[in-house]
């Protein structure tokens, strides 16, 4: 009965902090959230509200303690059939299929509420992108490594408006293509400098790939060691983002389709 | 006769060696570790030095065992040993999401493994058990507290401590302080209020509950703007704190309001949430309380471990309080009063916070709140410390913690009046940890390790009388720095990164340290002892 509702979707740079497994309760099955939220329109949106949350007549059903206990009717059943006449709601004579209905529907606002990763973003696109493509060409200095004819040349066709918000800001899997790999020189006390490719590095063990696809690897108490991060400007640039900034650069980006 | 007088004298013995002697939780920890964080003080701080700075470099492994229970249902995740292990004569308990053990310290043998079946509830991790006498007490996703018998692992009783259906999930390791069994409750997803219990040990009868949110005409309930609000404000308590046998107090802090990223339904500071609070263990009272997170908009749960630092401030012998708080800011208090003395961030760009109030709390900067088109915020909302463990040095003087420099984009989703769940998402953008050692008396940083890549996981920290600063690296190393400088004098590389705190600990002549990484304890010791 138990399912996983959300993963680790959280994880970025082996962080899960706050997106941890979750054992939750089943899933109502959508034909019965269906005819759920029909009735519940006709019958208890007049108070409660259409999407269940309450208004100024009768209070929120998505938080209520009653809903959340409830198992397929087992407690809002007995409130629906009685009613609670002193607070003016009256009796309805439902069914048990109805009210197992009306159960699932809840189950499912209520599911709507705390599943966070998939609230639905809002319009992202509110910056203007004449300015954006000033910061870009001008402040931000992306120009620098990019153009908009060149390796960002159909950008928006390929990344959503969200994705491309969070790819510009820092590019963790490179721009849809190959990751841009960082690189590194390391000089040994004795021998030949090798250059290469990163592939691990911690404050002990420097790990590289170098031209010729060969892994090697160096203490680092031995070694003189010069990364080229070429990602560095996007996180100098983090610290240097005005809000307008933020959306003018996504607004134009979104223009290079 | 003189055969049943020795006879009852070795029973005496036995018996005697067996429980935990509750003095052992007043004394710094040198043959057992019998509470999370070693002692009440939370500062982590060993005053064992066999294993010291001339010794460090031949410290050998001793024994690793993997415990492969508790990384919840259905094939997702894998196993975190983020529990603190308590050594009790000998003894090591520790658990993780609905599974508990009993190791031989000395071998890591399993002497006894429970497993609780659970009904649901967010298995992100449990930090362990409280002890008194003969029996532990711990936490499970769907909110019991469990009491074993500490011979055989066997379940004494259960009682519910919240209701997973309103989406409560618990983990902290219980804080035994006299005959109370404190416990705490978390859960962010569905606006339900916070609280704090205390449980009596034989039957886990409930003693006392602190509400974290005023309820109509309480005191605080004029830093909400209604009813609805308040009993719907959060203000979790997943996390253990720190005591002052002297003053009587419990301190711990306290989590975010709710809802978390659309914050237009509770104007004002939402009191208590994002607090370090004072209270009295006997009766649950509110003594005093400092807000470090007034208005919080950012889920910047205020949980992180209160330490209890007793030291000059400007000259001054001080009863302090110092805590690195998720939302970037170190703050030193008075712990008798809870009078600010020092507030100082530990990391750059705290672009949330327009600065500090007369009274050294952060000011929130509104135009950072989540947008709906997306606000960069710093830090993100794993925030710039969590609740993995600081430690703290008499003997350096130095404050030492894990933290990140980091950003993230914070949306808005719920723009309606009545917001209700999360209210928004967060994406972290960048992440870049650090081990910061912070001078109390000033909040300087005197120095900071800066680790060589970008994100991964932030250990627990150990300091010691041997000189030595205990702590696991972002890959997946133990490492072992000169307190003084962070000089790094010692590492092994592990299966997975520490995700808990080590811990140390003598038995028969022989310190021990303990450290958890993923689904597997590993001891290391000197060899020859």
């Amino acid at each position: 009965m138990l399912r996983v509702l959300q993963s680790c979707t959280g994880l970025v740079f082996g962080v899960c902090l706050a997106h941890a497994q979750l054992i939750s309760r089943p899933v109502p099955p959508s034909d019965a959230v269906e005819r759920g939220q029909k009735q519940f329109v006709i019958q208890c949106a007049g108070c409660h509200g259409a999407d269940a949350r309450g208004d100024d007549n009768g209070p929120d059903l998505v938080r209520s303690v009653i809903v959340l206990d409830d198992e397929q009717g087992s407690l809002i059943g007995p409130v629906v059939r009685k009613g609670v006449p002193n607070q003016g709601m009256p009796a309805f004579n439902l069914s048990d299929v109805q009210i197992r209905d009306l159960a699932a529907f809840l189950r499912e606002r209520t599911q709507a509420a705390i599943n966070r990763n998939a609230y639905p973003l809002q319009n992202l696109l509110t910056g203007n992108a004449k300015d954006g493509e000033a910061f870009f060409k001008g402040a931000g200095r992306c120009n620098t490594c990019h153009s908009a004819t060149g390796d960002l040349a159909g950008l928006a066709s390929r990344f959503t408006p969200a994705q491309l918000q969070t790819r510009f800001l820092y590019p963790r899997g490179g721009r849809g293509g190959t990751p841009k790999a960082t690189t590194a020189t390391v000089t040994p006390r004795t021998g030949p400098a090798v250059s290469g490719t990163l592939e691990s590095i911690d404050d002990f063990t420097v790990g590289l790939r170098d031209s010729e696809g060969y892994y090697r690897s160096f203490s680092r108490d031995a070694i003189k060691l010069d990364i080229r991060d070429p990602l560095a400007a996007h996180v100098q640039l983090l610290k240097q983002y005005t809000d307008k900034n933020l959306h003018d650069v996504l607004a134009y980006l979104v223009t290079l389709k | 006769m003189k055969h049943a007088v020795l006879a009852v004298l070795y029973l005496a013995g036995a018996l005697a060696a067996q429980p935990l002697n509750p003095a052992k939780l007043l004394q710094p920890p040198t043959d057992s570790w019998p509470t999370y964080n070693g002692d009440y003080t939370g500062r982590r701080f060993s005053p064992l030095k066999q294993i010291n700075q001339a010794t460090v470099n031949t410290l050998n492994l001793a024994w690793t065992r993997r415990f492969t229970a508790g990384g919840g249902r259905g094939g997702v995740g894998s196993v975190q040993i983020k529990a603190t292990p308590l050594e009790v004569n000998g003894i090591l308990y520790f658990a993780t999401p609905d599974n508990a053990w009993a190791v031989d310290a000395r071998s890591g043998r399993e002497l006894w493994h429970y497993t609780w079946e659970t009904t649901g509830g967010l298995h992100v991790g449990n930090r362990g058990f409280g002890m008194y006498g003969d029996w532990l007490y711990f936490e499970t996703p769907d909110c019991y507290l469990v009491s074993l018998d500490a011979k055989t692992g066997k379940v004494r009783w259960n009682r519910q401590i919240a209701d997973v259906k309103q989406e409560y999930f618990c983990g902290p390791a219980p804080m035994v302080i006299k005959n109370h069994i404190i416990t705490g409750v978390g859960g962010d997803s569905l606006d339900v209020p916070g609280y704090l219990e205390s449980h009596d040990p034989e039957t886990g009868a409930l003693q006392w509950r602190w509400n974290t949110t005023p309820r109509p005409g309480e005191p605080g309930s004029e830093t909400w703007p209604s009813r609805t609000s308040m009993e719907h404000g959060g203000g979790m308590t997943w996390h253990s704190g720190t005591y002052d046998p002297e003053l009587n107090l419990y301190y711990f802090g306290t989590g975010n309001p709710n809802p978390v990223y659309a914050p237009q339904s509770r104007s004002g500071n939402n009191l208590y949430t994002c607090s370090i609070v004072a209270l009295n263990p006997d009766t649950g009272k509110l003594v005093w309380y400092y807000q470090v997170s007034p208005h919080d908009t950012h889920d910047f749960d205020n949980v992180e471990t209160p330490v209890l630092i007793d030291g000059e401030f400007k000259g001054q012998p001080r009863k302090m309080l110092a805590q690195a708080a998720r939302n970037g800011y170190f703050v030193l208090l008075d712990r008798t009063n809870g009078k600010n003395l020092l507030t100082a961030p530990f990391v750059e760009a705290l672009n949330w916070s327009k600065g500090l109030d007369a009274d050294g709390r952060p000011i929130p900067n509104p135009d950072m709140d989540a947008k709906p088109d997306g606000t960069l915020v710093s830090p993100t909302e794993g925030g710039a410390a969590n609740w993995f463990a600081p430690s703290f040095s008499p003997l350096t003087g130095l404050f030492y913690t894990h933290a990140s420099e980091s950003y993230g984009l914070d949306w808005k989703t719920d723009l309606s009046k009545s917001p209700e769940g999360y209210g928004g998402r967060n994406q972290t953008i960048w992440m870049q940890n650090v081990l910061q050692a912070i001078d109390y008396k000033t909040g300087k940083i005197v120095w900071s390790h800066r680790y060589p890549n970008q994100g991964g996981n932030r250990s627990g920290l150990l300091s010691t009388a041997g000189g030595l600063l205990f702590g696991g690296d972002p890959t997946s190393n133990v490492f072992a720095m000169d307190p003084a400088n962070g000089k790094m004098l010692w590492h092994a590389g592990l299966q997975s990164s520490v995700s808990n705190g080590p811990i140390t600990f003598e038995l028969g002549g022989r310190q021990y340290m303990v450290v958890g990484a993923g689904d597997s304890l590993y001891a290391f010791t000197l060899p020859g002892h």
